[in-house]
């Protein structure tokens, strides 16, 4: 019982300063995608990619600055079970939009 | 500490847990909160191929305002952060500082989930409940689910601010402590993805 530090993973905490850069960037990206969509000034097919570029930053961002995962070796099994997350996640949202637009397309 | 963030330091204290457990535990909890982005990539799969199937309903355009939702997703990214916050006074040991951000936390999330009820309760009011179309159907579901684990996570940490005031920073409160602050981080990260795919998209 005389540890007085762990190794915890991707449990770890930050600094005030990667917590604020998080926080700011974070925003910035909410305010990008917002203001895609309320502007109007892009053609659809560019506020669709930009809205999803700048979700999938945003996620990056949390996931790196709020919840401390990095390529590591400390984070290298919360990083894999992501990943493998991913693929399932990939195949599950992917696969049903293909499925049911293929049948919707079938049908008509 | 700054250049590599996974070094984690309890202070013992009180009850005993040692730190392997600690370690064990935030990982257990991760692969619940992949479990859980599973569960949520189903829910988001099912708003996908229905999201336009309105039955002569209302339709996103007609029943989302983008100012209110922004508002809301500030509510959770500042709560978020202030969360953050509390995990860094629970490092330094600062028991008043831990309970101070935690209960601006509760505030900020319970700001989120009041006008997600709100929202709610507006939609229905106005007829656009969850039985109206299986656009409704799927976006109740969706935000709901959210929502709810919202709510869960706000009865969590007034569990935990109970647990700090009453026996203080302990090494397993510590360590509960610490899995909320990921459970809340995650649900931010969830809602990244419903202000987008639901209400960006459903406006457009």
């Amino acid at each position: 019982m005389s540890h007085e530090s762990i190794e915890s993973v991707g449990a770890s905490r930050g600094s005030y300063k990667s917590y604020i850069a998080g926080f700011i960037l974070a925003i910035v990206l909410t305010i990008i995608s917002f203001g895609l969509v309320m502007s109007g000034s892009l053609p659809h097919w560019g506020v669709v990619a930009g809205i999803f570029t700048a979700a999938i930053a945003q996620m990056l961002v949390h996931l790196h600055y709020f919840l401390h995962l990095d390529t590591s070796s400390a984070a290298y099994w919360n990083l894999m079970a992501l990943i493998y997350t991913a693929l399932i996640i990939g195949i599950f949202v992917g696969g049903s939009i293909w499925i049911m637009y293929s049948l919707y397309h079938r049908m008509m | 500490m700054t250049t590599n963030a996974s070094t984690m330091e309890f202070k013992q204290a009180g009850e005993v847990e040692s730190p392997d457990t600690v370690a064990n535990h935030a990982f257990g909890f991760w692969i619940y909160l992949m479990s859980d982005l599973v569960l949520f990539s189903t829910i988001f799969a099912t708003y996908a191929v229905l999201s336009h199937n309105y039955a002569g309903g209302p339709t996103g355009k007609d029943l989302f305002d983008l100012k209110y939702t922004f508002v809301e997703t500030m509510f959770l990214l500042f709560s978020s952060a202030t969360c953050g916050m509390a995990m860094l006074a629970m490092r330094d040991g600062k028991k008043g500082m831990v309970m101070g951000w935690l209960v601006v936390t509760f505030v900020l999330g319970l700001g989120f989930i009041s006008m997600e009820i709100n929202e709610f309760y507006h939609m229905i009011r106005q007829g656009a409940g969850p039985d109206r179309s299986a656009f409704l159907s799927a976006f109740f579901t969706l935000v709901g689910t959210h929502g709810a684990h919202v709510s869960f996570g706000l009865l969590w940490m007034a569990v935990m601010m109970v647990q700090v005031m009453v026996k203080g920073l302990t090494t397993p409160a510590q360590s509960r402590l610490f899995r909320l602050s990921m459970f809340w981080h995650f649900l931010d990260i969830v809602w990244i993805g419903v202000f987008t795919v639901v209400y960006l998209m459903g406006v457009m």
